[in-house]
């Protein structure tokens, strides 16, 4: 970053702590890919990365381009919009298609459907 | 630009008789969204863009009438900032939550499940805001929806007190979202 020494000390700051915060909560989530047991369990994971974890690392590159370019930058809003409208999508035909094929093979986990 | 209601308008998409403004412009919350996006996306409000962008989402929005969609109609703007804010509020709150859980494990004697929600809220754009919540909120996941009973089928990764998840989701969201949207 060759503009990062224009940054103020406070904007510096408080952009490190919430790209730093927003990587974290990411990894975390990826994290739970891997120590959630069941399938079911690990589709919640990956959400984090997507909500609080982007949320983190938008904010600071608004905060952080606005304050370097002198005038308010949102475009980042778009990214959080359009993630949120977009990923549950994905997690939403991954887990129906799971549910359907648990629902045929009559796996205990998956719960019947409901009767008539 | 008026088709006959055939084809793919099924009983859940009523061709709708546009009046007034619709009839000029079909869709125009989805022309204020279209424009405001091409704004930020430019980060200039100067005239020429406004146009090229107006220009843009007016094409949109008619080439959306030929999905026949149900127009969604917004209720109480209040509602709706009420409703934005609960749901950062508890993103934020789930996050934290999840990420414990998958950090230290779920607290002894807890485990994660299905459970059956059954709702009121009937409108098809209510239902898909109240998908995208539940969804986009770690900790919950949207399974399956059953219009004829109105039942949510969940699963929900810390299954701890069912009526707590029943009443974050008729009280919190659903309320407001009935507000909004019928």
């Amino acid at each position: 970053m060759t503009a990062a020494p224009e940054l103020p000390v406070w904007t510096a700051l408080l952009v490190s702590l919430l790209v730093v915060a927003g990587a974290a909560i990411t990894l975390i989530g990826s994290a739970g890919l891997w120590r959630l047991k069941s399938f079911y369990a690990r589709v919640h994971a990956p959400t984090l990365g997507a909500t609080l974890g982007t949320g983190g690392v938008l904010v600071a590159s608004m905060l952080c381009f606005s304050v370097l370019g002198g005038r308010w930058v949102l475009h980042e809003v778009l990214i959080a919009v359009f993630l949120t409208v977009t990923t549950p999508v994905t997690l939403m035909l991954l887990s129906r298609a799971t549910l359907h094929r648990d629902r045929a093979e009559t796996q205990d986990e998956a719960p019947p459907k409901a009767k008539d | 630009m008026s088709r006959p209601a055939a084809g793919r308008s099924t009983a859940t998409s009523p061709t709708v008789k546009r009046q007034g403004l619709r009839r000029l412009l079909p869709h125009p919350l989805l022309f204020l969204a279209l424009l405001v996006m091409w704004l930020l996306l430019n980060m200039s409000v100067s005239p020429g863009q406004i146009l090229l962008g107006s220009l843009i989402a007016y094409g949109a929005a008619w080439t959306m009438t030929a999905f026949d969609m149900e127009e969604v109609r917004l209720k109480r703007p209040a509602a709706m900032i009420r409703l934005a804010g609960r749901v950062l509020v508890d993103i934020f709150r789930s996050n934290l939550a999840v990420g414990r859980i998958i950090l230290f494990g779920l607290p002894k004697g807890r485990s994660s499940g299905f459970m059956t929600v059954s709702l009121d809220l009937a409108s098809h754009h209510g239902l898909a805001v109240l998908a995208i919540v539940l969804t986009a909120t770690p900790g919950t996941l949207w399974m399956n929806y059953d219009p004829a009973r109105g039942d949510l089928l969940l699963h929900v990764l810390d299954l701890d007190d069912e009526q707590h998840w029943i009443d974050l989701i008729k009280q919190r969201y659903e309320r407001l979202l009935m507000e909004i949207f019928e």
